[in-house]
């Protein structure tokens, strides 16, 4: 454990070696599936393309049954914008509230945030409530279903960082006239910044590969989410790899430039619970 | 903001706070609705024998049902199977990869990437990739098995593999989340106990059992909640690479939800939701407990 001693080689080696084998070549197969043509893909090996038709299959699989894919790719930005966004102020708010004011209602309110955190939610009755309320194969009302489920996560995030921050600030800024809500979004919410930047992370990514909500609250052609177009290319597409797999390279692409850029950040908000437990 | 403030001195909680109750409501409205009410519902109309167009309470006929047809009951069986040999092998794996990670080798950086990265990618791509390899005769598992001379089995063709061939590559995607809450675990322990343990010349086998094993526990308990959880719900990698089977012999409690739900039983598919509030509600809940309480005593 002490920094000095050399570094061990041999068990580097072998570490490269074996995560080579074990995680990147998954990776690969996808990339080089993707630039193959049919016939070669159908043979489902670990090779390299013999013609590159890379852009072929890029064309074909986005004009695939009306360019639903695109269709598809606008619907999960939207989604996962427009939950992610509430599901972010809404959670500071409570995590707000919950840290800073000691009221009868906060036992009440930590059982129901760990709840939302374990319970799995119940389909068929969230079904019969969104068709109650007009909201049912809307995308509303998908989003406000993936707000409901993400908020626990959130708040949770947010509290622990919430309780970093003194509470004389809040007290000058109170001093000086300041309204709850000019308090709270004028003072704090920019101070919660860097908790929000991973919560938003780790959020966009769960919303944009969720497949199960999209599935049951989202049904129909035209509301197709990426995550389900790419279930439903399967079927379609099953002789022929070269699509599936350019299908699937393009559904990876969002995260991984999400990790590219972020990966401290999603790091930090994943692990959070490591150390406080 | 006026009446908001009187609202509250109404309830008795002293003159207008600068933390209003009312910041509780709009999440509340959400999750309540869409959560909560549906939650309760589900008690009542799981004793219904329900479709389309109307319900008619019928008792405990649904469980019963649930718990007759060897269908249903082999997906609750095989939903504990699936959570607990996730898990379990999330925890062992995980914690190896972070010791490794955290002792002296090159390239820690690179290995951290590569093994966390499958944690954000899409699970349906992730499914559809691995059948794809664990194609019985073309795939590239097999292909490669059989380079140096073992048979691999139909993955998830062999009613006997099926379900444990998606365990693993739930832990594949997953097991890079354990790492890092171990590393972030084993990190957070002081330099000051690895020093004086190697003053009484302690081994590693030591170092790791009185030192990382005890100090890392909130570490442990995280992924073993986390992994549970999410085991135990597990349905789109399932769906993915199986759809439940052969036969039922992969169909966990979340996908007999969604095939009865489909065809048209929202009775049955909302009694399996009740069965499994109840079965991740009984393990879960008492296990954190217990976990965190053991913290505590050390």
């Amino acid at each position: 454990m002490t920094t000095l001693r050399r570094p061990n080689y041999l068990l580097s080696v072998v570490a490269i070696l074996v995560s080579v084998v074990v995680f990147l070549v998954p990776f690969a197969f996808i990339l080089l599936t993707s630039f193959k043509d049919r016939t070669q893909a159908a043979e489902l090996d670990f090779s390299w393309p013999r013609n590159f038709q890379f852009v072929d299959n890029l064309m074909a699989v986005i004009e695939a049954r009306d360019y639903l894919l695109i269709i598809a790719f606008i619907n999960s930005t939207i989604l996962t914008v427009a939950s992610v966004t509430i599901m972010v102020v809404l959670a500071a708010m409570v995590a707000w509230t919950l840290q800073r004011r000691s009221s009868r209602w906060n036992p009440l309110v930590n059982i129901l945030v760990l709840s939302g955190l374990i319970m799995p939610p119940a389909v068929v009755p969230t079904i019969w409530v969104l068709q109650r309320i007009g909201l049912f194969r809307t995308m509303p009302g998908l989003i406000m279903v993936e707000v409901a489920f993400g908020l626990s996560f959130c708040i949770l995030l947010f509290r622990a960082f919430i309780a970093t921050i003194p509470r004389e600030l809040d007290e000058a800024a109170i001093i000086d006239g300041a309204s709850p809500l000019r308090l709270f979004f004028r003072v704090i919410f920019p101070l919660l910044r860097p908790v929000a930047i991973t919560a938003i992370l780790v959020q966009s990514v769960n919303v944009f590969n969720d497949f199960v909500n999209p599935l049951y609250f989202l049904p129909g052609e035209q509301n197709a989410t990426v995550q389900l177009t790419l279930y439903n290319f399967y079927s379609q597409f099953n002789t022929q790899y070269n699509l599936l797999f350019t299908d699937i390279l393009l559904v990876t692409i969002p995260p991984l430039i999400m990790f590219l850029f972020f990966n401290r950040q999603i790091v930090a908000g994943m692990t959070s619970g490591a150390v406080k437990g | 903001m006026v009446a908001a403030g009187a609202r509250a001195a109404h309830r008795g909680s002293g003159p207008s706070s600068p933390y209003p109750h009312w910041f509780y409501a709009p999440a509340a409205v959400v999750f309540g609705v869409l959560f909560l009410v549906p939650t309760v519902l589900a008690l009542y109309f799981s004793l219904t024998r329900w479709s389309i167009f109307s319900s008619e309470f019928i008792g405990f006929g649904n469980y019963a049902q649930f718990f007759q047809e060897p269908a249903l009951v082999s997906g609750l069986w095989h939903t504990m199977v699936y959570a607990v040999v996730t898990s379990g092998l999330k925890v062992v794996l995980g914690m190896a990869l972070a010791i490794l990670l955290t002792s002296q080798i090159v390239a820690r950086g690179y290995l951290r990437s590569v093994v966390f990265f499958p944690v954000l990618v899409s699970t349906i791509g992730v499914g559809l990739t691995f059948v794809v390899l664990m194609n019985p005769e073309r795939g590239l598992i097999n292909q490669a098995l059989g380079a140096v001379g073992v048979d691999g089995p139909g993955w998830l063709t062999d009613p006997s593999y099926a379900l444990l061939s998606v365990a693993l590559v739930d832990v594949w995607k997953g097991v890079g989340l354990a790492t890092l809450i171990y590393i972030a675990g084993i990190v957070s322990i002081p330099q000051e106990y690895f020093e004086a343990a190697k003053v009484d010349g302690a081994s590693a086998w030591q170092n790791f059992k009185k030192i990382i094993l005890p100090l890392a526990r909130p570490a442990t308990v995280t992924v073993v909640i986390l992994s549970l959880i999410g085991g135990l719900r597990s349905f789109d990698l399932i769906w993915a690479m199986t759809r439940g089977g052969p036969g039922f012999t992969s169909d966990v409690i979340a996908s007999v939800i969604y095939k009865q739900y489909q065809a048209g039983f929202y009775g049955l598919s909302t009694a399996g939701n009740v069965v499994l509030f109840v079965v991740v509600t009984a393990i879960v809940f008492p296990l954190w407990r217990f976990l965190n309480r053991k913290e505590v005593e050390m």
